[in-house]
């Protein structure tokens, strides 16, 4: 078994999973199951100043299903917690002290200015946690108050109180972003001036799930009235994973460890997070959907996937970096075609159906007065929507062109890699 | 054992009415709304949808199922009864293992089809238990069309006749409407009533008057019809059972399948109904395994059914013939009836083994074997009673014994149409019998619309 034993800022855990700032970190007695179930550490859920916050007595989450109920996207407006400070510093202490071998990380969102924060940092610390997280990440609730994403979303406020927290901490700085902005890479760039440790990412997404079809209210509501969540869940990873891999190839932040956060649900979302340059990974969703023991599939899996790659964990951790770039530079000599295993069709059509409406009428539906599914290379781009939507894993491939002529262009497929910035339909092309 | 002196051991009561009541039950429980949403999730939307073609009535089956999987339920429904106003029925006793569900590509990708009787079952009990009207009848044509049957091709022609605003008179020759729905079809196949149900939606649509206990040829002619009718459509089925063709077969205990089922279909009390301690069925069709079954599952101790040819050429599906098996039918293939025995009650039948000889021929190979009976169902097809109404037929072409029509339906006589099992080439399935009466309804339309 790979050994997935990490180290993260400094701090060790027994694997790379750690359960994110949320509900399931909670308080010492979900902890305790969390850290008897295998999870490598706990952001513990977000302190703050007393008196504590309260929240709603009513409909907190919501979800979107498959048919078959499958939980796809999940919705919050939970707010941090709901306990006094001095019970989850007790609890913290303990854990600590049960579980030295697990991450605990505290994580904290306070009012923005200084005083606060060496107010409770110090204090916090205290516990023995091994490291902050600064919660500049949650849309809801707490952003009307002036903070949680309220700050995420200005660069020069993540500075500062990054700022704050080195000032008024000793032990690691990790600021979490919020993924509801323009581009990821400001706010990156902020905490790293702030002099952060780390960053993770990503929070949650502003979201309002539906409308309840009976009264066309928004749903759900309390007492009838609904407010903008927070959206997780598998459906989110896609956002998180461009995030991640953003902070991991572009100069002024690629030096910034990253922990990374959205969807993770099986062992292959988290190889997907460190190969795109993350150097964990937090849990929250599919622990509230599936409970903790998925640890054991995300554990195994991985260790399993590495000892077939035969690679170590670390040099998982950004292998994929270098394989993301610009649009500008992907190789327009490039040709592919799609390929239709005829042993796997099982002959639903659907990629007949969706690359004659929508794509480029490049598959057939009759060969010879049968019915039968057939790529037509003078009119296929290689765009891969009918692999995309095929039943059958593997039925419809993609194949690389490496000689003669493209079948649609005519033009004879070249060796040579040529891109946007040099193409001659590109009024601002390159030329030297 | 007392009862093994008593011939012929006919009796009613043979178990209990809990028993009974089990054994007569919905032979497949209708989905709950997530099983139902499950099953439709597994359906690829295909295009040009192979189950589709697979449906003698052409329903949109992916398109259906779409709407069951957005909660839509009564589009779904419209979905199906716009092409098949009897997909309430046809859900229930479609062989849909060599239709539709056989066609499914699901059958290639996992050999599990998506289960579409049954989800075509969720998407229109709702409609029938609330009998909520999804039609509509076009303005009155003032055109006046006879309808000679109340079973699934009459029925059908007539709900189609109503909606394009022409007005029907069925006469039906039962008592209730629903032909073999209401009278042939496997109790458990269709419970509570579900045949009079669906026809009374059909018949909710209006412009329909339904005459029952009116039969061509006692009370009524074909000719008069065509005199005070615009147009006159037949589907009358396959009323008379066809004989094996032996000496003694009108012993008492040689009975037709299809009447027995008839009385079971009508019976208020089923644990009343007697039936055979050993039964021998004979036929290979759907028919013969109602019949077998049914008698089984009312307590008889053996039942054993017995086919001329092998298991491919059976009328019955091969889910029909494993349901026969799975509930003690011991069936007997390639041997053929030769000798009935017994005074004045059968008690014995003989059989002679068959074979294909040099040409593919059934012949016999002269070894024989002998069943005990009490009960020896006939279920060995139907027969239009042609000559009951040789009259009424005159220039009506025949062929195979059966009316021969043209795709739209029409016979050889004018403004006379015919459709369901009493027309050459069809399938015996209520689902084709319902695919003529609409395509004949649509023609006679066109037809009239041009008078």
């Amino acid at each position: 078994m790979a050994d997935l034993k990490t180290t993260f800022l400094g701090i060790s855990s027994p694997n790379p999973f750690w359960l994110a700032s949320a509900p399931p970190t909670d308080k010492a007695y979900n902890v305790n199951r969390a850290f008897e179930a295998g999870w490598g550490g706990a952001v513990w859920k977000t302190l703050g100043e007393d008196p504590h916050i309260v929240n709603v007595s009513g409909p907190r989450y919501s979800a979107i299903h498959s048919n078959e109920r499958r939980v796809i996207g999940f919705n919050n407006i939970e707010l941090i917690t709901d306990r006094p400070l001095q019970t989850n510093l007790d609890e913290m202490r303990q854990i600590k002290k049960d579980w030295p071998d697990r991450a605990l990380v505290a994580s904290v969102m306070l009012p923005m200015n200084e005083q606060t924060w060496a107010k409770y940092l110090p204090m916090i610390e205290d516990t023995g946690a091994d490291a902050f997280e600064l919660n500049f990440g949650c849309p809801h609730g707490m952003s009307e108050r002036g903070m949680g994403a309220a700050v995420g979303q200005v660069p020069e406020y993540i500075q500062m109180a990054a700022e704050w927290a080195k000032n008024a901490a000793s032990i690691p700085v990790i600021v979490k972003l919020t993924p509801n902005v323009t581009s990821i890479l400001p706010p990156a760039k902020a905490a790293l001036d702030g002099g952060a440790d780390a960053v993770s990412l990503i929070n949650t997404i502003n979201s309002i799930m539906r409308v309840d079809y009976e009264s066309l209210t928004m749903y759900p509501t309390t007492d009838g009235m609904g407010t903008h969540g927070g959206y997780c869940g598998e459906a989110v990873k896609p956002i998180a994973l461009n995030m991640v891999a953003e902070i991991a190839r572009t100069k002024d932040t690629q030096s910034l460890p990253i922990s990374g956060i959205g969807g993770i649900t099986d062992w292959r979302d988290a190889v997907d997070f460190l190969a795109l340059g993350a150097s964990n990974v937090q849990v929250c969703t599919a622990a509230m959907v599936y409970g903790f023991k998925i640890i054991d599939d995300l554990v195994d899996g991985l260790s399993n996937f590495l000892d077939e790659k035969q690679l170590p964990f670390g040099q998982l951790v950004g292998k994929a970096v270098p394989s993301v770039t610009d649009w500008q530079y992907l190789n327009l000599n490039h040709v592919e075609k799609a390929v239709i295993d005829q042993d796997l069709c099982i002959q639903c059509g659907r990629c007949h159906v969706v690359c004659e409406d929508t794509s480029h009428q490049a598959i057939t539906n009759t060969v010879n007065g049968e019915r039968r599914f057939e790529v037509i290379d003078e009119e296929c781009v290689g765009c891969n929507l009918c692999a995309s939507v095929c039943p059958v894993d593997g039925c419809i491939s993609m194949q690389h062109l490496t000689s003669g002529n493209d079948p649609r262009t005519g033009e004879p497929i070249s060796e040579i890699k040529a891109n946007w910035t040099t193409h001659p339909n590109n009024p601002m092309r390159k030329t030297d | 054992m007392s009862n093994d002196a008593q011939i012929p051991d006919i009796r009613s009561s043979r178990l209990d009415k809990d028993e009974i009541a089990r054994n007569f039950g919905d032979l497949h429980p209708p989905l709950s709304r997530s099983e139902a949403l499950i099953a439709a999730d597994r359906c690829y939307f295909c295009f040009d949808a192979p189950c589709t073609t697979a449906c003698p009535t052409g329903i949109d089956i992916p398109g259906f199922i779409q709407k069951i999987r957005s909660d839509n339920i009564k589009g779904s429904a419209r979905t199906i009864l716009g092409e098949n106003i009897m997909g309430g029925m046809c859900a229930r006793v479609c062989p849909t293992e060599v239709l539709c569900e056989e066609a499914c590509v699901r059958n290639t990708h996992e050999e599990k089809p998506v289960e579409i009787g049954l989800l075509q079952r969720y998407a229109t009990d709702p409609i029938f238990d609330a009998q909520a009207q999804l039609f509509s009848r076009a303005p009155p044509t003032g055109k006046k069309v006879a309808v000679i049957g109340g079973g699934p091709a009459g029925l059908s022609c007539a709900h189609r006749l109503a909606t394009l605003g022409h007005d029907i008179v069925v006469f039906n020759r039962d008592s209730k409407p629903g032909g073999l729905n209401e009278y042939g079809i496997a109790a458990y196949k269709a419970i509570d009533d579900f045949a009079q149900k669906e026809a009374e939606y059909i018949l909710s649509i209006g412009g329909i008057e339904l005459r029952n206990g009116k039969a061509l040829g006692q009370d009524f002619t074909l000719a008069e019809l065509r005199d005070s009718y615009d147009a006159v459509f037949i589907g009358i089925g396959l009323a008379a059972t066809n004989e094996m063709g032996l000496e003694h077969e009108s012993l008492p205990g040689v009975d037709s399948a299809i009447e027995y089922i008839a009385d079971l279909r009508q019976a208020d009390d089923l644990g009343k109904l007697p039936v055979g301690r050993r039964v021998v069925v004979i036929g290979g069709g759907m028919t013969a395994i109602d019949i077998a079954v049914q008698s089984k599952r009312l307590g008889a101790e053996t039942v054993d059914l017995v086919y001329r040819r092998g298991p491919e050429q059976m009328g019955a599906s091969q889910y029909e013939q494993d349901l026969a098996m799975t509930n003690g039918v011991t069936i007997h293939h390639w041997a053929m009836p030769v000798e009935l025995h017994g005074a004045e009650h059968v008690t014995r039948i003989q059989f002679e083994r068959t074979m294909l000889d040099a040409d593919g021929r059934l012949s016999s190979s002269g070894e024989r074997f002998e069943l005990s009976a009490d009960t020896v169902f006939k279920a060995i097809g139907q027969v239009l009673d042609a000559g009951a109404l040789r009259a009424d037929f005159a220039g009506l072409e025949f062929q195979h014994d059966r009316i021969v029509v043209n795709e739209a339906c029409r016979t050889s006589l004018r403004n006379v149409w015919a459709g369901g099992d009493c027309v050459d080439g069809g399938d015996d399935l209520t689902v084709t019998a319902v695919q003529h009466g609409k395509v004949a309804a649509i023609d006679i339309d066109h037809h009239l619309s041009k008078e």
